[in-house]
């Protein structure tokens, strides 16, 4: 009687081939995955996944598409980035990102007649100082009294959404309309398009600007190699003289920061208003960005385009394909998945023995 | 000597990491009531194979035998229903639980535990190989040498018939020496198969029947104890090309220096007017209540090497992170060459002269960050240039260390991938490069190969030649009396004594260390 059975045992080391088959493996096991609903909601997998993946990349107006849908993905995913870089767990983009929003709705609707360029740079201050201020409780909290800050930012996330709901429904209700949605804001305030015809805005380059900063500080610089140290081993860090509670507070700040540069962003580029779902999870999906990405600047570039295209496609899938759009976040959410338990996977080695 | 058939046997084990061979082809066995001795360096193998035995890895070929039934062993479960226990340098043993428990614990399986039966047990198997601890005693309250009683008595528990003792006299007084000793004595006549390793001479000289010799891998000598001296053995464990140290540093190596006499000789004795380097005053440190480091006062001078000898948990971690600038000080003061840095932070103190190697190897280095980001992480500002790190500057010195260090690693390696010694030569290359005045050493050489090791001293004794003073706190007698000019021993928290080290016998120490002597 042979009966085998499979055993997990752990890898004294682990090949260097692994890393990358682990990676194809994990987006082949999502594409499979993703082909079950897709099957299910009467669609052909190959025909749906074109349509997710490729279509977006052949015209013009979809790439811009393209650009425009990465452009919160970029602000958000860099603003977790940097904060899980430096070991504060910042779930709080999404918070972040509605304060920025707030922020920058207010200036906008009340100074009204600024010129353009004022309006603009006034505009982006204002979201940074929005998601700044709103980071700061638990990132405080965090440095004098050691609480949690994965739990306090995400629990912030939903008192900013009944924030934005409370002042929809109150103060800020369109005075136009009735409707729940602010004022527009001054026109000055209006992002400037990238090329003509396309949406991409301006906020597209602060967002590049704002990578190219990271990437610089984070790995040509002494801070940035202080922001890694504190990241990969606080302890450590600590014997080699790095203040890290001190460090994880400005960095939590610059973070919530550039998630409330990407609710401005949203706000003058796109909506040019406030709206309830002006955020649409982006922060959320923030967190994705930044741990597919690897927590590099170039890494959340690459993965912010992918789940751009992915969600321009989806759009797509579901006009042409009669798809639920929500599949598109789906394929993202099952990528994030496997990826991670693919990378944990490498550690071990599946081995058959026979049951004793 | 005569032996029953092999208990347990390996068949041509060999194991490959790569392209490095950590065991090729080793056949050994072990015969009830034998002593077997493993010897090598750190780096020869033998954790790879004690690993195989005990199914934490998996051999890439050959076979494992018990009493001639081939067994396939992938855990340390399957290990110990074999018949296999082994007995680490980590104990696993919850401290807030009574001896009894704890053995009990192990043997959980289903069901309701019967604690009066498994106390009278466990009274048993004490018996049997004459441990006297109190069964009901808590963990907590017990010694380092008991904890590790308590251990074997946990795999006798499992009915193991082969008891792997690996590295067990590395954290004991020599008084524990001797208890285990005769405990070991108690499993061979009780007719267990011991397989013994350890990488000091003298012990194996003394505890075993038959001794096998490990070198890169390769298992190239088994001679019966009784018919093989020491000079041979070290010779065998270190390989005829590779023994360019001198032959007193081999034997503090590997434990013969009592017999030597020892301490430093080419050494310039420091004399009693030269200028104080490090300062402790009444140095305290609390936790919840308790004093961990109990109004110390020290003083090493230029020059000077200033021994800590003490059971572990006494106090000097405690010590050596107060002083490092990892604990916080309660009381007291602490002075680097005139400088008070009793509660600077970490870069100050580095600045004021502080040297520090620390007993956590892996906790001082980023294990993930590559040997030149190690080597510079305490020292940015120096390695600045207009706002961002110099590549250049940093590549070059990395180069320059790795070539004065013998440090065999790339600039751009991963420290987290390089052997113990090598991480504790970046250590010592990062600590020693800014010249400091004081050195604070914990643990130096723990675990390191001989060359290594006699490379660590040379280091400490070249820069005590240059001026600095060294703080060295040790559990290895034997390294105290061959580098420090005078040692205070420690015990719970506080200094009970002091010795001059022609003085400092292991009798003497020891009575110091257990609070049987007061000086």
């Amino acid at each position: 009687m042979a009966l085998r059975s499979p055993h997990f045992v752990l890898r004294g080391q682990q090949p260097r081939w692994l890393s990358p088959v682990a990676l194809v493996a994990a987006v082949l096991f999502t594409v499979v995955l993703t082909a079950i609903p897709i099957r299910l909601a009467g669609a052909n997998p190959p025909a749906a996944f074109e349509r997710y993946l490729l279509r977006p990349l052949t015209s013009q107006t979809g790439v811009f598409e393209v650009l425009l849908t990465a452009t919160p993905l970029i602000f958000t995913g860099l603003a977790v980035a940097i904060a899980f870089r430096a070991g504060y767990w910042n779930i709080g983009a999404e918070g972040q990102f509605l304060a920025g929003a707030i922020c920058v709705t207010w200036v906008g609707t009340t100074f009204t007649t600024l010129p353009a360029p004022v309006a603009i740079t006034l505009g982006f201050v204002a979201g940074a100082v929005g998601g700044l201020a709103w980071a700061t409780l638990p990132a405080w909290l965090k440095r004098r009294a050691g609480i949690d800050e994965v739990v306090t930012t995400l629990l912030l996330n939903p008192v900013a959404l009944l924030v934005v709901q409370g002042l929809l429904n109150g103060p800020w209700r369109n005075s136009g309309t009735g409707f729940t949605d602010s004022d527009r804001l001054g026109a000055s305030y209006d992002l400037p398009v990238l090329f003509s015809g396309s949406r991409a805005h301006l906020g597209l380059i602060v967002a590049l600007g704002a990578l190219v900063v990271a990437w610089w500080v984070l790995t040509r610089t002494p801070l940035g190699l202080k922001i890694t140290s504190s990241g990969l081993s606080p302890k450590t860090a600590e014997f080699s003289g790095i203040r890290v509670r001190p460090l994880q507070f400005r960095v939590a700040l610059v973070s919530g920061a550039v998630a409330g540069l990407g609710g401005a962003s949203q706000v003058m580029g796109v909506q040019h208003q406030l709206t309830q779902g002006i955020s649409n999870g982006y922060g959320y999906t923030g967190v994705i960005v930044a741990t597919l990405g690897a927590l590099s600047a170039v890494g959340v570039l690459l993965v912010a385009l992918l789940l751009g295209d992915i969600a321009v496609g989806a759009q797509n899938a579901s006009l042409v394909l009669q798809l639920p759009s929500q599949l598109g976040d789906v394929f993202g959410a099952l990528l994030l998945l496997s990826v991670l338990a693919a990378l944990s996977w490498r550690r071990y080695r599946l081995i058959w023995r026979q049951r004793s | 000597m005569k032996h029953a058939p092999a208990l347990l046997a390996l068949d041509q084990i060999t194991k490959r990491f790569g392209d490095l061979v950590a065991n090729q082809d080793i056949s050994l066995s072990v015969s009830a009531g034998e002593v077997l001795a493993m010897l090598g360096e750190n780096g020869a193998g033998k954790s790879t194979l004690m690993k195989i035995i005990y199914g934490l890895l998996r051999p890439d070929a050959g076979t494992i035998q018990m009493d001639g039934q081939v067994l396939d062993i992938s855990s340390p479960r399957d290990a110990m229903r074999a018949g296999i226990g082994m007995v680490t340098q980590e104990f696993s043993l919850v401290e807030t639980m009574t001896v009894a428990e704890n053995v009990a614990l192990s043997a959980v399986g289903w069901g309701r535990v019967d604690v009066k039966a498994t106390k009278a047990r466990v009274q048993e198997a004490m018996e049997r190989i004459g441990v006297h601890i109190d069964p009901d005693r808590l963990v907590s309250s017990l010694s380092i040498g008991e904890r590790q009683r308590v251990e074997i008595v946990k795999a006798l528990f499992h009915d193991c018939r082969v008891l792997i003792l690996d590295e067990p006299t590395a954290v004991l007084t020599p008084q524990d020496v001797r208890a285990l000793f005769a405990t070991v004595q108690r499993l061979r006549e009780a007719g267990l198969g011991v397989l013994f390793v350890s990488h000091k001479l003298k012990e194996v000289a003394e505890i075993s029947d038959r001794v096998v010799v490990l070198r890169r891998g390769e298992l190239v000598a088994v001679r019966q104890t009784a018919a093989v001296n020491a000079q041979e053995l070290a010779g065998l464990m270190m390989g005829v090309a590779a023994a360019p140290v001198d032959s007193a540093e081999i034997d503090a190596a590997i434990g013969l220096s009592s017999l030597a006499g020892g301490g430093p000789e080419v050494r310039r004795r420091p004399q009693p007017d030269d200028a104080s380097v490090l300062d402790i005053a009444g140095l305290t440190v609390t936790r919840d209540g308790r004093d961990l480091v109990d109004r110390i006062d020290l003083t090493v001078r230029s020059g000077e090497v200033v021994g800590v000898a003490g059971i572990s948990g006494n106090g000097q971690t405690e010590l050596v992170e107060a002083l490092c600038g990892t604990r916080a000080v309660r009381a007291g003061s602490v002075h680097v060459d005139g400088t008070d840095i009793t509660h600077r932070p970490v870069i100050d103190r580095l600045s004021a002269g502080l040297g520090r190697l620390t007993e956590d190897r892996r906790g001082s280095c980023m294990a993930q960050l590559s040997v030149e980001q190690n080597l510079v992480l305490e020292d940015l500002p120096a390695f600045t240039r207009r706002g961002s790190l110099d590549a250049h500057a940093v590549r070059e010195h990395a180069r320059a260390m790795i070539e004065q260090f013998e440090i065999r690693a790339d600039p751009t390696t991963l420290i987290g991938t390089l052997s113990g010694g090598n991480i504790q030569k970046v250590l010592l290359a990062r600590a020693l490069h800014r010249r400091p005045k004081v050195l604070v050493a914990a643990q130096p050489t723990r675990g390191l190969d001989i060359g290594t090791f006699a490379y660590v001293h040379r280091q400490v004794e070249a820069m005590c030649d240059a001026g600095a003073g060294v703080l060295l706190v040790s559990e290895d007698l034997d390294e105290l009396r061959s580098l420090a000019d005078r040692i205070v021993v420690m015990l719970r928290g506080a200094i009970v004594g002091e010795l001059p080290v022609d003085q400092a016998s292991n009798e003497r120490l020891g009575a110091l260390m257990t609070g049987q002597e007061v000086s």
